[in-house]
């Protein structure tokens, strides 16, 4: 069996060690290499698809017309490595044939996994573009740690990008709402940066899972001179193949986790040892219950309500944001494996927690229209 | 969630041991299939309902489709079609009109389905779903029959060589589950699947409302035998659309962290490679063996289709984006003229002797239709002259390229015989191309001893600024359909580059030029240089730190490609961020 045909689990990288170590990730549970222990971890051997009734032997098949038949490697590779091959290849295409790509990093476990494929893409090369945060200033204190941390220890081109004139007006997300908050300090703000820089290509970390509205997002997501997504003007994809071409001032946003799930991403996060921001993991924190979500109370900005006094609960974030806007659930997984178990057994989305959702069905799409992912 | 099918499954479950479990699923594979159907033969609801079924809903997603369902009556049942809703517009219409992708997994598999419509106005969206699938579900109205529309849905799947067809002949509940009614169905459509280059054909009886041989087995098809649609789907072959013979190697870039590194990134479009391996370099036919195949996760011995790696050859072999690695005694077929078949799926239509791009794997080359020779009419399978070529047309034609492409014909390479064609003024995707044949090139014609393909232009000014300009002006001019390279002095002197025998620079950008493709070189001292240039191109910054290319004047010595070169140059303009006014 040649070893790329499936996960082995290197040593932890040195790569925010104390994370590790503090037992956070839950990644020390147990010896992992041993195909006798994991043995549906390699390849899929064709015997372990068993099946009342299956795929008809050949002679019952109508088969028909002529066909060359091919031989079949009897090794497959696994849904992640085909996943994860598919990714490298589009982070390449792109960043071959645009002039200035960029990867928005949001410093979440979707962005984790992109940059982690980036890095798989261009070894043993450098990132061949800069990675860019939207920071509303409102990011829990441990994202901006992480954020900070990762881009130091890889020697990642960072730019942090601010909406400075919102900033100085003091829009929040308590005296504005959620809605105009997101609008001038995330949507305006990232189109900003990408029209300073003059960034043609934006990596993003969407998945089309996440909402129903994304199920027939491209890959390569065109966006006019204004960076308009028109649901009507998007270009067909066909086989691998990805047209590239924009005029000055156009731009795509490229997704190279399309066609993984939330699943794919937290069982690629184990296996790949990829570190992510400790807020994923259940801890005691203070938070306020409102409206029956539990929110954080992460810095002093918080604004309590009549009656309302911080309290320590265990919980954790399925999804990161601005922290007032972003609700905990409670929990006790503090391993990926738990994380897994909480969510397949709960079977809540992942949106659940993202107050800015909470409007109108279709709002995701009207977002997109915006400019907003 | 998940619970439903995992309870009664073989494989472990998330509640039992979450570890099993997870070890479990990762090793599972993929399968994508495409699935499409007319307008209310009740595709969304089979969709649903395996998105359901197996658990691969959301309770919140299921409260709100049951909210939704409700307010059309007190007791209405759950509408299965609202959990594969999608855009605004489409649902004010209440119609599906683009390709959306679903997941869901089961024990035993992973699976990607291509959700089209099936409407004759939409065949450009069902060519996109399927041109990535290894199963066609068709849906069939059991009260309808076969009507023009399953034909042309078969034909389709079968002209993109989706191996494994699969019939379901849905709303068997509105015909008692007749099998007389199934029966003829079945032989009406075998008759018309017999022209067709399907390896397979499976019929299934199902009722997508109340799920009969969906998931599991209809009490009410006793005289069904087969596998029922998810059955069926967890146990065919997953691989065999690839070409696992015919080793590829479409080239997408150059890594190159360092002057003793030089990897070539790609994706192994088909068949497989070890380390030692000869290959072949096209389109120069230079032989060299794989000294190495890199990955981030350690170097391998062997690589096959599809995975991304990069690779190292044994010889400096200058090749970059848009050449190919090659398996000696198996190699494709080095072409310009080509019959393919084309799907148009622009509104403007086709413009036989105008000039497309051609995407090819990674490569972009100009490309004029000379010839149509006809449209294919899916109802019949033959072929009609025809006048115009308008969205979702199929047509053969003949197609000329500015440049040799390396193909395979489709049906036994779609990765090589699959091509697009890109309007080079708007840049829509106007065509999907498929390689029926395709003419060898005479290569001793090909070689233009005089130049006429090829170019050296020297890119002078400041260092810095020359040598980005450089570099991207060799990506415009690839995108551009050119064969570009970026011939780049690493040092900060052109010593860097000299060789006992005289200048490397002047060398390579010889053989690029004699490979007909177009050097563009930067070196620190240009003006000292002995670079025999066609152009020189100045470059510099303005204040905000825009890159400017101004090309030289034209002269009456210019070839064609001079032209185009400097055409190309001039717009490409671009902005560095390294330069943003604070
Ligand atoms: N009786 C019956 N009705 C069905 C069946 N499948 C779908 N339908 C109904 O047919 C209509 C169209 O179904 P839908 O899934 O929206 O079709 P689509 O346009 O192909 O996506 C809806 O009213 C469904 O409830 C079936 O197996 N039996």
């Amino acid at each position: 069996m040649p070893r790329n045909m499936r996960f082995t689990r290197p040593d932890p990288p040195v790569l925010l060690q104390d994370q590790w170590n503090n037992g956070i990730h839950g990644f020390d549970e147990g010896p992992c290499d041993d195909p006798r222990i994991h043995p549906a971890r390699l390849t899929v051997a064709p015997a372990t698809v068993k099946s009342k009734a299956p795929y008809p032997p050949a002679e019952e098949r109508a088969t028909v017309g002529t066909r060359m038949d091919l031989p079949v490697p009897s090794e497959r590779l696994t849904h992640l490595r085909l996943l994860e091959a598919e990714s490298i290849h589009v982070l390449r295409e792109a960043t071959a044939e645009f002039d200035r790509p960029v990867m928005l990093y949001s410093i979440g476990k979707d962005s984790a996994v992109m940059a982690h494929l980036a890095r798989k893409a261009f070894f043993p090369g450098k990132l061949p573009f800069p990675l860019l945060h939207v920071d509303t200033t409102w990011k829990f204190r441990d994202m901006y740690a992480f954020r900070d941390r990762f881009a130091r220890e890889h020697g990642i081109d960072l730019i942090v990008h601010r909406n400075e004139d919102g900033v100085r007006k003091g829009v929040n997300p308590f005296d504005y709402g959620s809605q105009v908050y997101t609008t001038i300090m995330k949507t305006e703000a990232l189109l900003e940066a990408l029209t300073i820089h003059g960034f043609d290509c934006a990596f993003g970390g969407a998945r089309r899972d996440e909402e129903r509205s994304r199920a027939k997002e491209r890959i390569y997501s065109f966006r006019d001179a204004h960076h308009q997504w028109d649901p009507k003007n998007q270009r067909p994809e066909l086989w691998n193949l990805y047209n590239g071409h924009v005029r000055p001032g156009e731009s795509v946003r490229v997704f190279p986790l399309s066609n993984w799930t939330e699943l794919d991403v937290w069982l690629y996060i184990w296996l790949e040892h990829i570190p992510v921001v400790p807020l994923y993991f259940a801890a005691e924190r203070p938070v306020v219950e409102r409206d029956g979500t539990l929110i954080m109370v992460d810095d002093d900005r918080f604004r309590l309500r009549e009656g309302e006094t911080p309290r320590l609960e265990r919980v954790r974030f399925r999804t990161l944001g601005c922290y007032p806007l972003t609700g905990a659930v409670r929990s006790t997984a503090t391993t990926v494996p738990q994380i897994l178990r909480e969510m397949l057994e709960g079977g809540e989305s992942e949106r659940q927690g993202r107050l800015i959702d909470f409007d109108t069905d279709g709002s995701m799409e009207l977002k997109k229209r915006e400019g907003y992912f | 969630m998940f619970a439903r099918l995992h309870h009664d499954a073989p494989g472990p479950t998330p509640s039992r041991d979450i570890e099993t479990f997870l070890r479990h699923y990762e090793g599972q594979e993929l399968l994508r299939f495409v699935a499409v159907g007319s307008v209310d033969d009740g595709k969304s609801t089979l969709i649903g309902r395996l998105l359901h079924d197996t658990g691969s809903v959301y309770r919140d997603q299921i409260e709100a489709v049951r909210r939704a369902s409700a307010r059309r009556g007190v007791d209405a049942p759950l509408d299965y079609a609202l959990f594969t809703d999608g855009l605004r517009a489409e649902r004010e219409q209440g119609i599906t009109i683009d390709v959306a992708y679903r997941y869901f997994f089961t024990a035993r598999r992973k699976f990607i389905v291509a959700d089209t419509p099936g409407h004759v106005q939409y065949t450009r969206n069902m060519v996109t779903g399927a041109s990535t699938a290894n199963v066609a579900v068709i849906l069939i109205d059991a009260r309808h029959g076969v009507l023009e529309q399953s034909r042309r849905h078969a034909a389709i799947a079968s002209l993109l060589r989706t191996p494994h067809l699969v019939v379901c002949i849905n709303k068997m509940d509105l015909v008692d589950f007749d099998p007389d009614v199934f029966g003829s169905i079945r032989t009406a459509f075998a008759e018309f699947a017999r022209g067709l280059a399907f390896h397979d054909v499976t019929y299934i009886p199902v009722s997508a409302l109340a799920g009969d041989n969906v998931i599991e087995r209809s009490p009410r098809t006793p005289w069904y035998e087969g596998p029922t649609l998810l059955e069926f789907l967890e146990t065919v072959p997953v691989l065999d659309h690839r070409n696992h013979r015919d080793f590829r190697f479409p080239i997408q870039t150059v890594i190159r962290p360092h002057l003793d590194y030089r990897g070539l990134a790609g994706t192994v479009a088909s068949g497989a490679v070890r380390v030692g391996d000869e290959v072949v370099v096209l389109p120069s036919g230079r032989r060299t063996k794989v000294a190495s195949i890199d990955t981030f996760d350690g170097a391998l011995e062997m690589a096959r289709t599809p995975q991304s790696i990069t690779v190292r050859l044994a010889d400096e072999i200058d090749a970059s984006r848009g050449e190919m690695l090659v398996a000696p005694d198996r190699p494709p077929t080095v072409a310009r003229t080509l019959d393919a078949h084309l799907v148009w799926m622009d509104d403007a239509p086709l413009e036989p002797g105008r000039a497309y791009l051609l995407k090819h794997t990674t490569a972009t080359v100009r490309a004029k239709v000379t010839d149509v020779h006809g449209k294919t009419d899916l109802f019949s399978l033959g072929c009609v002259a025809t006048d115009e070529v308008g969205p979702n047309d199929i047509v053969r034609v003949r197609i000329e390229a500015a440049r040799p492409i390396f193909c395979d014909p489709y049906a036994t390479n779609r990765a090589t015989g699959a091509f697009i064609l890109i309007d080079p003024v708007n840049h829509h995707t106007v065509a999907a191309g498929m390689v029926e044949r395709a003419f060898p090139v005479d290569m001793a014609r090909e070689a233009a001893p005089d130049g006429r393909t090829g170019a050296t232009v020297l890119v002078r000014g400041p260092y810095d600024a020359a040598m980005d300009a450089a570099e991207r002006g060799a990506r415009h001019l690839r995108n551009a359909g050119l064969l570009a390279v970026a011939v780049v002095a690493p040092g900060s002197t052109s010593r860097a580059l000299e060789t006992p025998e005289g200048s490397a620079v002047e060398e390579i950008a010889r053989a690029v030029r004699e490979a007909g493709g177009v050097a563009l070189v930067a070196i620190p001292d240009a003006d000292a240089c002995r670079v025999d240039a066609d152009l020189v191109v100045d470059a510099d910054r303005d204040a905000d730190g825009r890159l400017r290319l101004r090309p030289g004047a034209p002269r009456s010595q210019d070839t064609p490609v001079v032209e185009r070169v400097r055409a190309a140059l001039r717009s490409a303009t671009t902005f560095d961020p390294s330069r943003v006014p604070e």
